[in-house]
């Protein structure tokens, strides 16, 4: 690998960890900030974390407890030390020592967040990916087809097909497939199944199969859309002309040369949608009752469980500065304009 | 997409999936029996409401059971789930219960650990247990009266188990001070609970309580083993009494319960253990779990709270649908607190003339009518709590729409015969809310009160706004959609948090936003230390109306629920003790 190309990934990668920082920074003013900025006491924000029959005191051992007399830089600092050094947690009869990454620790389920996230990861890893092979192919294919027959009636059902899944949201899409393939037919799997890909990889797909359909309709059709349009720009260029002139068979010059000019703009639409997806599916997730990030981010959301949320928009901060970088260097092996800049 | 705008979208798009696979439906055996209280084993509406369907002695089998969302915790010392407390008598054993039958059968106390009910002494200030000999923990070790008390001791650091009931704290002749086991280590608790032997168990108390058997009932008082209690964590493995025992907890996704080999029947007459396991999911999809309890796939949502909006009219519209499924009232009430700290309602005719303007019939709409919303109530205690007794101080007329002339004229003699305008408030995550709050504003106007909208989230509903005295005045505030649920079926537990005025906390965080009646306060606390059974009930009949009279309270409806029926399940009931089916005495078809 060039020099260059390292010292550009590792530039990038510093950049990723101060963003990653001031993301961080900004989670947290929104959780813990904000309220007090808005009126909220140390006591108001741990009823949050009491029960209904909690007395003034207990709700302030609580607000002690998570360290919400704090000032909010040392409460930040806290956290952050955490991910480095880990921290120690009470539950009761024992104190319990979250290692580093700690990325908090749920005091709803008294647990840290870090090995559930890690638990998680899997469910939307399994998800993301199976859903971006089948979105990618089935979206380019049909998209470069659609521009190789313009105006036939098959451009025409591809493009009305793909409008319709653009717009039929996953929630409808999820049940209304869950009902008829799961529960009227038995073809696939029910809502919340999964199996560990390396427990047995037939069944991990089967279990996924429908949520992989699910969502890869609704952003294959996006796919569709942007590769025919680039597609329809391209085959208008000069080059191709030329290569249609050299006297190259036409799936060449489409492949190698159309398609290949197509993919700039789709790739880096992939990273952003595959990162976004690592960080949780969430509707695909809540629809078909799969335990993943997404989920989890919700099951905090609901419960006022701010370090599971905390958690994941991490992550999926983390996952979103990957895939961009990963693209951004995926686009010198695909563009030959950006490899000779 | 905010929240609220998701779950509007959700159920809109689940309605039309719900719609579009009705053609799938479920089939019965009796297309289309919707007689009531039937029984046996033919599909009928209301079938499990008073009788056991399908009854059978079968063993074996799996019972499949999804939550929606997560349990509040599986420790018997910190849970407060109506749901829990029915499913944790599979592996937990607290002195006494609720009898496992069908119906008003299901409000009766009965033994459980204990030989008998509590013997009350000292004027109902000490209660006495004796345990049953025999039985074990799951590790094998015999249970003792000293687990008892730990477990209750323990439950009352409220800091570990945030979310438990208070009432052992609140009423136990505690330490000054105490803290629970892991703060208050070595400090001698026999002023509180005594155990002089391995079998016998006394309860001390600050104040005389005649109904202690039903804190006696509480999970809390299911023994936990104090070499294996890991605090909070304990939830993980609690370590059981009852026939099944937890085989994989995982946190928040699911667990299974297995047989437990040391649960012996023979000290047991309340339970039957008819499947051998329960294989249970959390987290899953609310309307999927609709989907799959309809197609056989799943046997009970644990939540018991009934169908989803989107299956609502799929069950009610398919007679072999509806065969299979049950309408019971809960002990609920969905109301109005009407504020007297508010201006003009200082005034008792203004507070009648809510309560005779009032549309009823709306109010029952906006909770999504008789099916899912419940019936149109009048008082405060719902039907099935002993002592409830019917009446109805304002009426409002045949067709229950509020009496326009009644309110009118009380309007008069309150000095505001045009009308005047007050705020009332809502929790916004809860549609139904807003739609009683848009019913009243539009049955108020009739008579020219003017309503204006207020909209809190729920999270801090009570602590900060509708609940918190100062803020209510400052605000204007004079009405605030309410709700209140039993924590049993019994007058104190359905009173004693929203009618007494000495629960008001100036900082905030009391469901009872509305009722400062002293002589209400009296009548309670004559109540609570009655020991009397038919005195007690009595009073909470009396106390209901002295309410009712003064007119701090506009009753909305007596909740009820759409629950569907598995085909796969034997002995089905309503437990009327928890408002849903009984857990305990399933069996697989």
């Amino acid at each position: 690998m060039p020099a260059t190309v390292i010292t550009y990934i590792i530039r990038r990668l510093v950049a990723a960890i101060v963003l990653l920082f001031i993301v961080s920074a900004v989670t947290f003013s929104i959780f813990f900030l904000m309220p007090k900025l808005l009126g909220a006491t140390p006591e108001t924000l741990a009823t949050r974390y009491v029960g209904r029959a909690a007395t003034a005191d207990t709700v302030r051992e609580t607000a002690e407890r998570l360290g919400f007399y704090d000032p909010i830089y040392k409460q930040y600092a806290d956290w952050v030390g955490g991910i480095f050094a880990g921290a120690d947690y009470s539950y009761g009869s024992g104190v319990e020592h979250c290692p580093a990454p700690c990325l908090g620790y749920s005091f709803r389920n008294n647990q840290p967040v870090w090995p559930d996230l890690i638990d998680r990861l899997p469910v939307t890893l399994s998800l993301a990916s199976g859903a971006a092979v089948l979105w990618l192919l089935g979206g380019v294919a049909v998209g470069t087809l659609s521009a190789l027959r313009k105006g036939t009636i098959f451009d025409r059902a591809a493009m009305s097909v793909s409008l319709a899944g653009v717009s039929l949201p996953i929630f409808f899409t999820g049940l209304l497939s869950l009902s008829i393939f799961s529960y009227n037919l038995g073809w696939t799997a029910v809502g919340g199944a999964y199996t560990p890909f390396l427990d047995d990889p037939g069944q991990w797909a089967y279990n996924l199969l429908l949520p992989w359909i699910t969502l890869a309709l609704l952003f294959s059709a996006q796919y569709a859309r942007l590769t025919r349009a680039g597609m329809l720009e391209t085959m208008n260029e000069d080059f191709i002309r030329t290569a249609r002139a050299k006297g190259l068979p036409e799936r060449t010059v489409v492949v190698r040369h159309g398609l290949r000019g197509a993919l700039t703009p789709i790739l880096t639409i992939f990273g952003l949608d595959v990162g976004l997806l690592l960080g949780g599916a969430v509707l695909t997730e809540s629809a078909f009752s799969l335990q993943g990030l997404g989920k989890y981010a919700i099951d905090g959301i609901t419960n006022y469980d701010l370090p599971k949320v905390m958690g994941v928009t991490i992550l999926a901060a983390f996952f979103i500065v990957i895939a961009n970088l990963v693209v951004d260097l995926l686009y010198a092996v695909v563009d030959p304009r950006v490899r000779a800049k | 997409m905010n929240s609220k705008r998701m779950v509007t979208a959700v159920a809109a798009g689940a309605a039309v999936v719900m719609g579009l696979s009705a053609c799938g439906g479920g089939t019965s055996s009796n297309g289309g029996a919707t007689n009531g209280n039937g029984g046996g084993n033919t599909p009928a509406f209301n079938a499990a409401l008073k009788s056991t369907f399908n009854p059978s002695d079968k063993k074996g089998g799996i019972v499949k059971i999804a939550n929606a969302g997560t349990w509040d915790s599986l420790d018997p010392g910190e849970t407060y789930y109506g749901y829990s407390w029915n499913f944790l008598r599979l592996y937990g054993r607290s002195l006494v219960m609720f009898k496992p039958a069908p119906g008003g059968g299901s409000n009766e106390l009965v033994p459980d650990l204990a030989e008998k009910l509590g013997e009350p002494s000292d004027g109902g200030k000490t209660w006495t247990y004796k345990l049953r000999k025999g039985i074990k923990f799951e590790d094998g070790t015999a249970v003792t009266s000293k687990d008892v008390k730990y477990a209750v001791l323990r439950s009352t650091d409220k800091e570990t188990f945030p979310n438990g009931p208070a009432y052992f704290e609140g009423y136990l002749s505690l330490p000054e001070g105490y803290k629970g086991p892991y703060k208050s280590k070595g400090v001698n608790t026999d002023s509180a609970i005594e155990t002089p032997d391995d079998s016998t168990i006394v309860f001390h108390l600050k104040q005389a309580f005649g109904g202690f058997d039903y804190f006696a009932q509480l999970p809390q008082t299911a023994p936990v083993p104090e070499a294996k209690d890991t605090g909070a964590k304990y939830r993980e493995h609690v370590i059981s009494t009852g026939p099944y025992k937890f085989d994989k907890n995982e946190i928040d996704k699911g667990f299974n319960l297995v047989r437990n080999d040391q649960w012996d029947a023979s000290t047991d007459p309340n339970r039957k253990a008819l499947p051998d396991g329960y294989q249970v999911s959390m987290n899953v999809n609310a309307d999927d779990i609709d989907n799959r309890l309809i197609s056989g796939d799943l046997d009970i949502d644990i939540a018991g709270t009934g169908v989803q909006p989107a299956s609502l009219s799929r069950v009610l519209g398919d007679p072999a649908l509806k065969a299979n499924a049950d309408n019971p009232t809960i002990a609920r009430l969905w109301y109005t607190s009407i504020n007297p700290t508010v201006a003009p309602f200082d005034n008792k005719a203004c507070r009648e003339a809510i309560e005779y303007a009032a549309d009823r019939t709306a109010y029952q709409t906006a909770y999504g009518g008789t099916f899912s919303g419940g019936d149109i109530a009048t008082t405060l205690l719902p039907p099935q709590i002993p002592g409830a007794q019917k009446f109805d101080l304002y009426p409002a007329g045949a067709d229950s729409k509020g009496d326009v002339t009644k309110a009118k004229a009380k309007l008069t003699e309150c000095g505001k015969p045009d009308g005047f305008e007050t705020n009332i408030s809502y929790r916004a995550e809860r549609p139904k809310e807003k739609a009683t709050a848009e019913a009243l504003q539009q049955s108020l106007q009739r008579v020219g009160i003017k309503l204006t909208l207020k909209a809190f989230p729920q999270g801090d509903y009570f602590s900060q706004f509708a609940g918190n005295p100062p803020y209510v005045k400052a605000n204007n505030l004079g009405l605030a959609i309410n709700g209140w649920g039993a924590d049993w079926n019994d007058g104190f537990g359905f009173l004693s948090q929203i009618v007494d005025s000495r629960v008001i906390r100036e900082t905030g965080g009391s469901s009872n936003t509305s009722v400062r009646i002293p002589e209400v306060d009296s009548m309670l606390d004559a109540a609570i230390g009655e020991t009397d059974k038919g005195k007690r009930e009595g009073d909470w009949g009396a106390i209901d109306k002295r309410v009712m009279e003064e007119a701090v309270i506009l009753p909305g409806v007596h909740a009820k629920s759409l629950l569907v029926r598995s085909k796969r399940l034997s002995n089905v009931f309503i437990s009327e003790a928890y408002g849903m089916y009984d857990y305990l005495s399933l069996g697989i078809a």
